[in-house]
């Protein structure tokens, strides 16, 4: 009973890490860019959804409503204004160009939020569980790990049958050989971008409920992101969500051996699968 | 002659290495022309440059007169030039469906008797057969009607053919061949590198040869001579030993 209680826990802890690691497998996947942001802004996207709470009083399913166009607007910008001028096949100038940003990113943070942790009201729903057999289930993992179903089925679907999705396979395959048939590689790099930081909007929301937010917390969350996105194949969109939901039972049931092991144990599998399987597990042998 | 497409001057290049010195081409619509010359003579990168895919100055490419050069490629596909590009470059992972329906959801504006994925098919039935295929499971000479399809899909009024026939049967290369009238029919214009002499002399009505960067010899298919073509070919100082 012990062990099954982990193995849930840690399912439902993946389906938070899956909103992670969504945007980075996709960002990775169609521009080879590792964007790392991505963790300073979900630490971003939850200041500000803390802010809107605090000042308009709103409940934390409209700031939820609101963050998500919001990292939208970020992520289409960011593209714009930066990432479009260093992606290429040369990985190193978009690196350094987020590093630099992320760094960028904490200090400005500091400034306008201070060093506070900080976290979102959400009128109990913290606290409430459900039965489920024998075990009690938090209504809130619950709700996060549906959410990342279905942000992972969208995303999916979207990639296999819409025009954008076709679009953006192409761009992934062979960028000069889509731009050849008339698609606009950098607008659909904005469009892949702002789908990553939105699907954040989840994540920053999520993450200020069942936890605690500071300016500095940002590379916590991109190395859970990118451990998920390592162990599943890098480029996948459920191989991003099966590698978020192993690293959260590895880190779940490292909690159940030892309290300080939880989240060495993530790394740990994390390492086994770059050593064993370094293309990850659901990626194909090219 | 009406000129649909030219260029003036073209100069060219990669990095420091310039492979153009000053291009003079023109294309009327329906014509093929056929652009022949050695390895590294620069055909490709005519071909590229004309594209948007290599930095040429606006007014060196001209289409319908007003100036295009160095615009990127997909404003290139909305302006009415395609491209056949060498080496073919599928989309890897998508099938032979979602390759030709990237190029159609993307394609310039349709005017007078746009292509369809159906009159694709009708132009080479095999394809329709391997429509749910993964393109990398396809046979060289399939991969190259995909990658023929995509380019007639995208509507053009020029369609850019990067050597077509390289590395594929003679069977298929004749197969490929035989449909290009039908392209033509439509009014679209071809522009061929080809590395084999006599089909591209026999499959277009003008000619250009390219050396080193220059155009060496131009004129009327049918009228050129062989020893002509080879003086132009291989340079005057080859032809002289």
């Amino acid at each position: 009973m012990h062990w099954i209680e982990g193995i849930v826990q840690g399912i439902l802890l993946g389906g938070l890490y899956a909103q992670y690691a969504l945007g980075m497998a996709l960002m990775f996947g169609v521009m080879k860019i590792v964007n790392v942001t991505h963790g300073d802004l979900v630490i971003l996207l939850a200041l500000i959804g803390i802010s809107l709470a605090d000042l308009a009083g709103i409940g934390p399913w409209s700031v939820l409503a609101t963050l998500v166009p919001i990292g939208a607007a970020i992520g289409w910008l960011l593209q714009r204004a930066m990432l479009n001028r260093v992606v290429g096949n040369d990985p190193l100038p978009s690196l350094i160009a987020t590093f630099g940003l992320s760094i960028a990113l904490q200090n400005a943070m500091l400034v306008v939020w201070s060093a506070n942790t900080r976290s979102l009201p959400g009128g109990g729903i913290q606290q409430a569980s459900v039965e489920i057999g024998p075990l009690f289930v938090g209504v809130l993992p619950l709700i996060v790990l549906i959410c990342a179903t279905l942000l992972t089925g969208g995303l999916d679907a979207v990639l296999r049958f819409t025009r954008y999705g076709r679009s953006l396979r192409a761009a992934s395959a062979d960028v000069e050989a889509a731009a050849m048939v008339g698609v606009n590689p950098k607008a659909v790099y904005a469009t892949a971008t702002a789908i990553a930081v939105g699907i954040l909007g989840f994540a920053a929301t999520f993450q200020a409920m069942r936890s605690t937010v500071a300016p500095a917390d940002g590379p916590f969350q991109l190395i859970y992101a990118f451990e998920a996105v390592i162990i599943g194949g890098l480029g996948s969109v459920w191989g991003a969500f099966t590698g978020a939901m192993i690293l959260g039972v590895s880190q779940a049931i490292g909690f159940r051996i030892n309290p300080g092991f939880g989240i060495l144990a993530g790394h740990v599998v994390f390492l086994a699968v770059l050593a064993i399987r370094p293309q990850g597990i659901f990626q194909r042998k090219s | 002659m009406t000129t649909l497409l030219s260029t003036h001057g073209l100069v060219a290049g990669y990095g420091d290495m310039r492979a153009l010195h000053g291009i003079d081409f023109a294309i009327g619509p329906g014509e093929t022309v056929a652009l022949i010359g050695a390895n590294g003579a620069g055909k490709s990168t005519l071909l590229r440059a004309i594209m948007g895919l290599l930095p040429v100055a606006a007014d060196m490419v001209t289409l319908d007169g007003a100036p295009v050069g160095g615009a990127a490629p997909h404003r290139m596909v909305q302006s009415g030039v395609a491209i056949v590009p060498e080496g073919r470059r599928l989309f890897a992972g998508m099938t032979v469906d979602e390759n030709l329906r990237v190029a159609s959801e993307h394609a310039a504006t349709p005017q007078g008797t746009p292509w369809t994925q159906e009159r694709v098919y009708n132009l080479f039935p095999i394809l329709r057969e391997k429509a749910r295929t993964p393109v990398e499971n396809l046979s060289g000479g399939q991969q190259q009607m995909v990658s023929i399809g995509r380019g007639l899909l995208a509507q053009p009024r020029v369609l850019l053919c990067d050597e077509i026939s390289l590395g594929l049967a003679p069977r298929v290369v004749r197969e490929i061949y035989e449909v290009l009238p039908q392209v033509t029919g439509q009014g679209t214009a071809l522009v061929l590198v080809e590395q084999d002499v006599s089909l591209a002399q026999r499959a277009s009505q003008r000619l250009y040869c390219l050396l080193e960067g220059r155009i060496t010899l131009e004129g009327r298919s049918g009228d050129i001579s062989r020893e002509d073509i080879s003086a132009a070919y291989f340079g005057a100082s080859h032809a002289l030993d």
